[in-house]
């Protein structure tokens, strides 16, 4: 029995799983702290592109709350983070989705400042061809800082479109659907968020909203 | 001292160039042809693959006498499967930016021929010195290649080159970068996947084209020299 092969195989792979997971655990223990703060200054940094200098309060990611709104936010649930100084309103910071862009989803991070304007429109994630629909990341072209300060009515709801559809927005050369899709995110964006108006900043953190 | 050394020579040989597991082996493709969008890209893939290789081949050689045939190949995946969550865990804390690039195809190098190939093949058959070299070569040799198909691809697909280098060489790296100008249009089929697979076809056409014509050389000197140093 206690020579039986079988026996002592199943011992060393039992010790190499122990000693593996041992690993492993000891790593995540060490790092995961250090992980937490990179994830956390990432999304500063990225809340940070969307808003005008000095709107960061102190602690911007305390302050969340969470809707569905899926006609004119695209996905199931939005986060919105509430920016305030002093207790007044100043900012909402939310990340909508769009989910038919030409290749796939598009996720966005946009700010409405407090009198309704954009304060910043980033794209964080797409799928859109190389070289063509992906311009409309700030590393590829500048086009997506075109929406900043812009609101509701300026330029006026009608014009809220690509050029080549009577708007007033660029579209690229050799790809329209991309830009057309990111002027409509947004203007449902500013829709909803005029809509609600105050009422988004005085609902208590992280309630599940309906919309 | 000297055997040791020239076997090493003959490990590294192997592991950079005759059989080199990207251009001879053809195997981490799914890596390869994946993250080789730029050359940052592929030198991080490269380096990450590396230390999995080095960390799994050196284990694997340390414990080969200890592991039974019966369950060597799950043992074997358990220790590549552990150092690659290990490697992933530290790129998120070290290397955060570049993970968001990189993080999906990370996961995926457990699955990379080349590394259970040499655990195999190599580590739990050597001692671990020479298993650590094999590791080494076979990994800077994996990561010339991604670092050379990725600064191609760049080159053709967006006309720049190590765009970005500071996501894996530190701030200091900013401005590394080589550019062709913002009026270079690029061809785009460099970037997509097709370009991946014409790219690794012409790395490899050009290493087969190099060993024909070193073969070559080395061939013609023996059958010139003999009546020569019979003349003189």
């Amino acid at each position: 029995m206690r020579n039986n092969p079988i026996l002592i195989a199943g011992y060393i792979l039992g010790a190499f799983a122990v000693g593996g997971v041992g690993l492993v655990a000891v790593t995540h223990a060490l790092t995961s702290e250090r992980i937490a703060a990179n994830e956390r200054a990432a999304t500063l940094r990225t809340m940070a592109a969307v808003l005008p200098a000095g709107h960061l309060d102190e602690d911007p990611l305390r302050d969340p709350i969470e809707v569905g709104a899926p006609d004119l936010l695209g996905g199931a649930t939005t986060r919105i983070y509430r920016l305030r100084r002093d207790g007044e309103p100043l900012a909402l910071v939310l990340d909508p989705v769009i989910p038919n862009g030409y290749m796939g989803p598009i996720k966005l991070l946009i700010s409405v400042l407090a009198d309704g304007t954009l304060g910043g429109v980033r794209v964080l994630a797409h799928k859109e061809t190389p070289g063509l629909g992906d311009k409309i990341e700030l590393a590829k072209s500048d086009w997506i800082l075109g929406f900043t300060g812009k609101s509701l009515g300026n330029p006026p709801e009608g014009a809220w479109k690509v050029k080549r559809d009577g708007g007033v927005f660029d579209q690229f050369t050799g790809a329209t659907v991309t830009p057309r899709s990111i002027v409509q995110a947004v203007r449902n964006t500013l829709r909803f968020v005029g809509e609600q108006g105050a009422a988004l900043y005085d609902r208590p953190a992280r309630t599940p909203g309906e919309s | 001292m000297a055997p040791v050394l020239s076997s090493y020579r003959a490990i590294a040989g192997d592991g950079l160039w005759r059989n080199n597991q990207a251009l001879v082996a053809l195997l981490g493709l799914c890596p390869l042809l994946a993250t080789t969008t730029t050359a940052t890209n592929g030198l991080g893939m490269g380096l990450a693959t590396t230390t999995v290789l080095v960390l799994s081949n050196l284990t694997i050689s340390l414990v080969r006498n200890l592991v039974r045939p019966e369950v060597r190949l799950p043992v074997f995946v358990l220790v590549i499967a552990s150092v690659v969550t290990v490697v992933e865990l530290g790129m998120q804390a070290y290397f955060h930016e570049l993970h968001k690039v990189l993080g999906l195809f990370i996961p995926l190098i457990v699955t990379n021929c080349a590394i259970i190939g040499r655990a195999e093949a190599f580590a739990s058959r050597q001692p671990p010195d020479r298993a650590l070299v094999d590791g080494l070569s076979i990994g800077i040799g994996f990561t010339l290649v991604l670092m050379t198909l990725g600064g191609l691809r760049e080159l053709a697909g967006q006309g720049t080159l190590f765009h970005q280098a500071h996501l894996l060489l530190g701030e200091a790296a900013r401005g590394f970068g080589l550019g062709l100008g913002p009026d270079f249009r690029g061809a785009l089929v460099a970037i997509l996947p097709p370009g991946a697979f014409i790219g690794l076809g012409l790395l490899i056409a050009l290493k087969k084209g190099i060993d024909t014509r070193l073969a070559r050389r080395r061939a013609t000197p023996v059958r010139i020299l003999p009546p020569r140093t019979i003349h003189e």
